[in-house]
C-alpha cells in the first residue's frame, strides 16, 4: 500500500515536472532492489525512509525495495527473480557471495559504470578493507553497505561483580579464558561465541588471531587442515570442555543477543549489526571492545555489499548506480550505522555531523571501525556456500564432541578440495 | 438400437474426456511433465561460466552415492519416517479412543489434541522454538526444578532430530486422530452391548473388536504418515536449518537447499528421483497389496 | 481395580491434552509479556500489548492476510471445478482408458507437489506465474485427492435422479450442478476444511514462487519476520506467531463440532 502511494506521488511529481518543463523526458526507470536487514521488524522503515528520499531528489526513478529475509533468503530471492524473468536490477546480498555471483555471470562489475576522477575518487572513499571481498580479478563487483566486524560485548556490572576491571576487557586470548573463569558462576557463563548461523566467521576471527588465514586470496585454495587452524578449533573446543567458560555444545546465534540482555553470560561475541539492538535493551552497563589477540589481533568483515546484475540496460544501470552513491553517501551511510551499528563504510561518515555527535555520546559506536585496521576479508571461495557448509559442519561437529577437530577439519578440506578442483 | 447404444457409448466418451480435461492438463503440467523433466534433468551436469552444461548419463547419482551427507540425510529420514510414523499413530489411537470415551470434559481433550493440526508448520516451530532454547526455554526451565543441566536441544546432534521429530508427532496426531474418531463412530453400539454382556472387559472389547475393525483407517493412516514423513519438513527452516553439522537434515530439506541455495539443479534432480523412486514403491505397494478391499473402490 | 483404571487413564487422558495444549498457552502468555518476563517466567508480571505493537508495526501483515486469503479462496475455487468435473467422469461416466487414467491419478497422490519443486518452479517461471498467487495456488488445483472424494460422493447418488433430471430438460452440467453437488454438500465442506487449512498453512513451495509482500502469504512472511540476521526476540515472535494463527483457531474454536461433523458425515476414513 505504501508502495502504492509512493507511486501515486512520484508519478504525479515526475507528470508536473513534464508540465513545467517540456523539455525533460518523461521517461521512468523503475529498478527492483531485493535486501536482507539485520535486526529485523523496523529497520525495513529505515530502508523505505532512505529510499523514499532518494526517490525525492529522482523522481524519474521508481525503487521497489524488497525486504527479503536474512542473506541466504536474499540471494535465493533474487536469483529466483532474475531466474524466472522478473526484474531485479541490483541487490544487497553477502560480501562473499561474489565469486560465485561471477561465476554464474549474475553480476555486472562497477569499474565500467563509474567514469572520470569522481568515480574514481568514489570507489576509494571506502575504507579498503570493506572493498576486500568485493574485489576480484582486478574489477569491483561490490560496493559495501552493511558492513560490520566481530565485536566483543561485555557486561560491566557483570565485570565489577567478579572483581574486575570494567574499563579492561581482555585483550589477549590468555586473559580472556582467566576473566572468563572469574565470570561464570551457577547459570552465567564467562563467555559465548555463537557456533550456529556463521560459525566459519567466527572460526575466521579466532584462526586470524592464531596467526593464519583459512582461504587463499584468489578463492581457489583453503587450509583448513593447517596445524595452526586445527589448534584454533581446539582452543575454541576448550573453552568449554577444558576452562568451562562456554556452555557445551553449540551456542545458538539467534537467540545469543537474548540470553546476554539476561545475563547469562558476561561476554559474548557477535556481530557489531546488533550495537543498536543491545544498547536500546540492555538494563545494564555494557561494554565493547575489540577481539583479543593471541599472535594477532584482528577479525573478518562481514555484511552486506551491493551488486548491480548484469542482465540490466544501460539506462537501469546509471540509475541503480544512482541510487547505490545515495544510499552509501556519507549522511545515508551515518544514518544507518546510528540506527543498526553497522559500520559507516567511508571515512567521510565518520566526520558527518550526526555521526560524531553520536560516537561521541556512544563511544563504543566506534569499535568496529578502530578494528578494520587489523580487519581482514570474509572467508570466501568459489562454490563457497557448500564450501562455507562443509567447514560449518566441521567446526559444530567439533564443538558437540561427534568429531576430534583435526578430524573433522580434514574432512572438510577433501569437500573443499573436491569442489574447488574445477576452478583450478 | 444397438446404433443407440453406440451413440451412448460415444457421447459419454467425449463427455468423460471433456469433463475429465482441465484435471488432465493440471496434472500434465504439475506432475507427469516435471516427473519426466526431473529425470532428463538429472543426466546432465550443471553448467557454469567455464563448463557449459552437457550429457553426463549416471555421473550425478554417481556423485550421490559418493557424498557422505546425502546417506547421512537419508539415513535421517528413514530415522525419522520409523519414529513419526509409528509413534503418532499409536498417539493417535489412543487419543481417539479417550476423546470417543465417556471421560468427562471429552471436548476439551478433543480439542486440546486437534488444535495443533490448525496452525501452520512454521507457525508450530516457534512456538517450539520457544520450549527448546537452552537457558531461555521451558523446558530448561522445568529442568531446573529438578536440578537436571541445561540441554541444548536443537543445537547437539544426539537430540536435534528428536526435537525435530517431536514437533512432527505432535503436529500431526491431532489429524490422524480425526480419522479414527470418524471410523470409531461407525462401529455399532450393540457390538459394545453384546461384548457387556458376555461379560468381555473393556480391554478384550478394544482389542478383539475394535481395533481389527479399524484396521483399514490404520492403513490408510500409514501411508498418510509416510507422505508426511516426506513433506514434513518446514519447521527445519526455523528450527535446525538442518544443523547442526547435517545431524537433523531431511531429504526434501536437502533438495531444496541442492536446488535453491547452492543452485545445483542437476544434483537436486537427481535426488528428486530418488525419493520418487521410493514414493512409486510405497504407491505400489498400497495399490496392488494392501488397498485391494479399503477405500478407494 | 477397574475403578482405579478408568482413574489413571483419565489422568493419562488429561496429561496429554496438556503437553498437547500447552506449546500453545505459553506462547500466548508470551506475547503478553515483555521478553525478559516471558523468558524468566515471571508469572505476576503485568501484562501489555507492546508485543503485538512492535509485530505489527514489523511487516505488512494485513497484506500478508489477503494474500492468503486470496490464495485459499483461489486454490478451493480451482478445486471445487476441477474435481467435481473429474469426480463426476470417474464415478458416472464410462469411456475408454478410463482405468488407466484413473491410476495416473491416483499416483499423483504420490507425486507429490513438494518434491517436484525444482521443475514447478521452472514451469510457473514458463508460464509468467512466477512471484503471483495464482502460481502458488495452481500445482494444486487438481488435486487427486479431491478427485477421489467427489467420485465417492457422486458414486452414492441413485441413478433415478440422474435420469429424473434429465428427463425434465437438463444437460450434464445442469444435472452435476442441480442434482449431484448439493447431495455432495458434506464432502465439500470436509474437504473445504481440509483444503483451507493445508494451504493457510502451506509453506515451502510458497517460499519458492512468491518474492515480494505483495504475494508472500502469511507462513512466508512469518518464517522472514522471525529470521532476521541477528537475533530474534521471543515474545515479538510469539505475539507474530499468534496473530497469524488466531483466524484459523478461532474458527476451529467456533465451530470445531461442524468441522468434526463435516469429516465423519463425509465418510473420510
Amino acid at each position: 500500500m505504501r508502495h502504492f502511494t509512493r507511486l501515486t506521488t512520484t508519478l504525479s511529481l515526475s507528470t508536473a515536472l513534464v508540465a513545467s518543463a517540456a523539455t525533460m523526458a518523461a521517461a521512468e526507470t523503475e529498478l527492483t532492489m531485493y535486501y536482507p536487514i539485520a535486526v529485523g521488524g523496523a529497520l525495513t522503515d529505515v530502508v523505505d525512509g532512505i529510499v523514499a528520499d532518494f526517490e525525492a531528489e529522482n523522481p524519474d526513478i521508481k525503487v521497489n525495495a524488497i525486504y527479503s529475509g536474512n542473506y541466504d533468503d536474499t540471494r535465493v530471492r533474487a536469483l529466483s527473480a532474475l531466474n524466472s524473468g522478473e526484474p531485479a536490477q541490483l541487490a544487497v546480498m553477502f560480501s562473499i557471495d561474489a565469486y560465485d555471483l561471477i561465476e554464474q555471470d549474475l553480476i555486472a562489475p562497477f569499474d565500467d559504470l563509474v567514469e572520470g576522477e569522481d568515480g574514481e575518487a568514489w570507489l576509494n572513499g571506502f575504507y579498503p578493507a570493506l572493498m576486500a571481498n568485493g574485489q576480484i580479478e582486478g574489477q569491483t563487483w561490490g560496493i559495501p553497505f552493511q558492513r560490520s566486524t566481530i565485536v566483543a560485548y561485555y557486561n560491566k556490572d557483570m565485570f565489577r561483580e567478579a572483581g574486575l576491571d570494567p574499563e579492561a576487557p581482555p585483550s589477549t586470548w590468555d586473559e580472556m579464558v582467566e576473566m572468563g573463569k572469574a565470570l561464570t558462576k551457577d547459570g552465567t557463563s564467562g563467555l559465548m561465541i555463537p557456533s550456529t548461523g556463521y560459525p566459519y566467521w567466527m572460526f575466521q576471527a579466532l584462526a586470524i588471531q592464531n596467526g593464519k588465514e583459512l582461504m587463499s586470496g584468489d578463492g581457489l585454495t583453503t587450509y583448513f587442515d593447517d596445524p595452526a587452524v586445527v589448534d584454533t578449533l581446539e582452543f575454541w573446543k576448550s573453552l568449554s570442555t577444558e576452562h568451562g567458560i562456554m556452555p557445551e555444545g553449540t551456542v545458538e546465534w539467534g537467540t545469543l543477543r537474548q540470553a546476554f540482555l539476561e545475563g547469562q553470560t558476561a561476554m559474548m561475541w557477535h556481530s557489531t549489526g546488533n550495537l543498536t539492538a543491545v544498547k536500546d535493551a540492555a538494563s545494564f552497563d555494557f561494554g565493547v571492545a575489540e577481539l583479543p589477540a593471541n599472535e594477532r589481533k584482528g577479525s573478518p568483515t562481514g555484511g552486506g555489499n551491493f551488486y548491480i546484475f548484469k542482465d540490466t540496460s544501460d539506462e537501469e544501470r546509471a540509475a541503480a548506480l544512482k541510487l547505490i552513491r545515495f544510499m552509501t553517501a556519507p549522511e545515508q551511510a551515518a544514518e544507518w550505522s546510528i540506527a543498526t551499528g553497522y559500520m559507516g563504510v567511508s571515512p567521510a561518515a565518520y566526520e558527518t555531523e550526526a555521526l560524531m555527535a553520536y560516537t561521541e555520546e556512544f563511544p563504543p559506536a566506534l569499535v568496529a571501525r578502530n578494528q578494520l585496521e587489523s580487519a581482514v576479508a570474509e572467508f570466501s571461495t568459489f562454490e563457497t556456500a557448500r564450501v562455507r557448509e562443509g567447514l560449518n559442519n566441521a567446526i559444530q561437529s567439533a564443538l558437540t564432541g561427534a568429531k576430534e577437530p583435526a578430524e573433522a577439519l580434514a574432512e572438510a578440506q577433501t569437500a573443499a578440495e573436491r569442489l574447488l578442483q574445477p576452478y583450478q | 438400437m444397438s446404433r443407440h447404444v453406440n451413440i451412448e457409448r460415444r457421447r459419454q466418451a467425449i463427455y468423460g474426456w471433456l469433463l475429465l480435461s482441465p484435471a488432465a492438463v493440471l496434472l500434465s503440467l504439475f506432475a507427469f511433465y516435471p516427473s519426466a523433466a526431473t529425470f532428463w534433468s538429472s543426466l546432465f551436469s550443471r553448467g557454469t561460466r567455464r563448463n557449459p552444461s552437457e550429457f553426463i548419463g549416471t555421473e550425478n547419482y554417481a556423485d550421490l552415492f559418493a557424498d557422505p551427507t546425502f546417506w547421512l540425510v537419508t539415513k535421517n529420514n528413514l530415522f525419522y519416517a520409523g519414529i513419526t510414523i509409528p509413534v503418532s499413530i499409536i498417539i493417535a489411537l489412543a487419543m481417539a479412543l479417550w476423546a470417543n470415551s465417556k471421560l468427562p470434559a471429552r471436548g476439551f481433550l478433543r480439542t486440546a489434541y486437534f488444535t495443533p493440526t490448525v496452525l501452520p508448520m512454521i507457525a508450530a516451530a516457534n512456538l517450539w522454538l520457544f520450549f527448546y532454547t537452552p537457558g531461555l526455554g521451558v523446558l530448561d526451565q522445568i529442568g531446573a526444578l529438578f536440578g537436571l543441566p541445561s540441554v541444548n536441544w536443537l543445537g547437539q546432534p544426539e537430540t536435534a532430530l528428536w526435537a525435530i521429530i517431536i514437533v512432527t508427532i505432535w503436529k500431526e496426531a491431532g489429524f490422524f486422530m480425526i480419522f479414527y474418531l470418524a471410523a470409531l463412530q461407525t462401529i455399532p453400539e450393540d457390538l459394545k452391548e453384546a461384548a457387556d454382556i458376555e461379560g468381555a472387559s473393556r480391554w478384550t472389547y478394544t482389542r478383539r473388536i475394535v481395533l481389527p475393525l479399524l484396521m483399514p483407517t490404520t492403513l490408510f493412516i500409514m501411508v498418510n504418515a509416510m507422505i508426511n514423513s516426506v513433506k514434513l519438513i518446514d519447521h527445519l527452516f526455523i528450527l535446525t536449518k538442518g544443523g547442526p553439522s547435517d545431524a537433523s537434515k531431511l531429504i526434501l530439506y536437502y533438495i531444496w537447499e541442492m536446488a535453491f541455495a547452492f543452485f545445483d539443479r542437476p544434483h537436486a534432480a537427481a535426488m528428486t528421483m530418488l525419493v520418487l523412486g521410493v514414493l512409486c514403491v510405497v504407491a505400489a505397494i498400497q495399490f496392488f497389496y494392501l488397498d485391494r478391499r479399503t477405500h478407494y473402490q | 481395580m477397574s475403578g482405579l483404571a478408568r482413574y489413571i487413564e483419565g489422568a493419562g487422558a488429561f496429561l496429554l491434552a496438556i503437553i498437547w495444549i500447552s506449546p500453545l498457552v505459553f506462547a500466548f502468555w508470551a506475547a503478553f509479556h515483555t521478553t525478559s518476563d516471558a523468558v524468566n517466567f515471571n508469572l505476576a508480571a503485568p501484562w501489555t500489548m507492546d508485543n503485538f505493537r512492535t509485530a505489527w508495526a514489523g511487516a505488512p501483515w494485513l497484506r500478508y492476510f489477503l494474500n492468503t486469503f486470496l490464495l485459499v479462496t483461489i486454490v478451493l475455487i480451482g478445486q471445487f471445478i476441477l474435481t467435481t468435473l473429474a469426480g463426476f467422469a470417474f464415478a458416472k461416466l464410462d469411456f475408454p482408458g478410463k482405468n488407466i487414467v484413473f491410476i495416473l491419478v491416483l499416483m499423483q497422490l504420490f507425486i507429490l507437489p513438494e518434491v517436484l519443486i525444482v521443475e514447478n518452479y521452472a514451469m510457473i517461471s514458463r508460464l509468467g506465474l512466477f512471484d503471483t498467487i495464482l502460481g502458488v495456488g495452481m500445482p494444486y488445483m487438481a488435486s487427486a485427492f479431491g478427485i477421489f472424494l467427489m467420485r465417492q460422493a457422486f458414486k452414492s447418488v441413485p441413478i433415478e435422479l440422474h435420469e429424473a433430471a434429465r428427463i425434465e430438460g437438463c444437460g450434464l452440467l445442469g444435472i452435476i450442478w442441480r442434482v449431484y453437488v448439493p447431495l455432495a454438500k458434506p464432502t465439500y465442506l470436509a474437504y473445504a476444511l481440509i483444503s483451507v487449512s493445508t494451504h493457510w498453512n502451506n509453506f515451502l513451495w510458497p517460499l519458492i514462487v512468491t518474492n515480494s509482500p505483495d504475494t508472500r502469504p502469511l507462513t512466508v512472511g512469518l518464517s522472514i519476520f522471525g529470521a532476521p540476521e541477528n537475533g530474534v526476540d521471543i515474545s515479538v515472535i510469539s505475539a507474530a506467531t499468534m496473530m497469524t494463527v488466531a483466524p484459523l483457531l478461532l474458527a476451529f474454536l467456533l465451530f470445531q463440532r461442524q468441522f468434526v461433523q463435516a469429516f465423519l458425515r463425509a465418510g473420510i476414513k
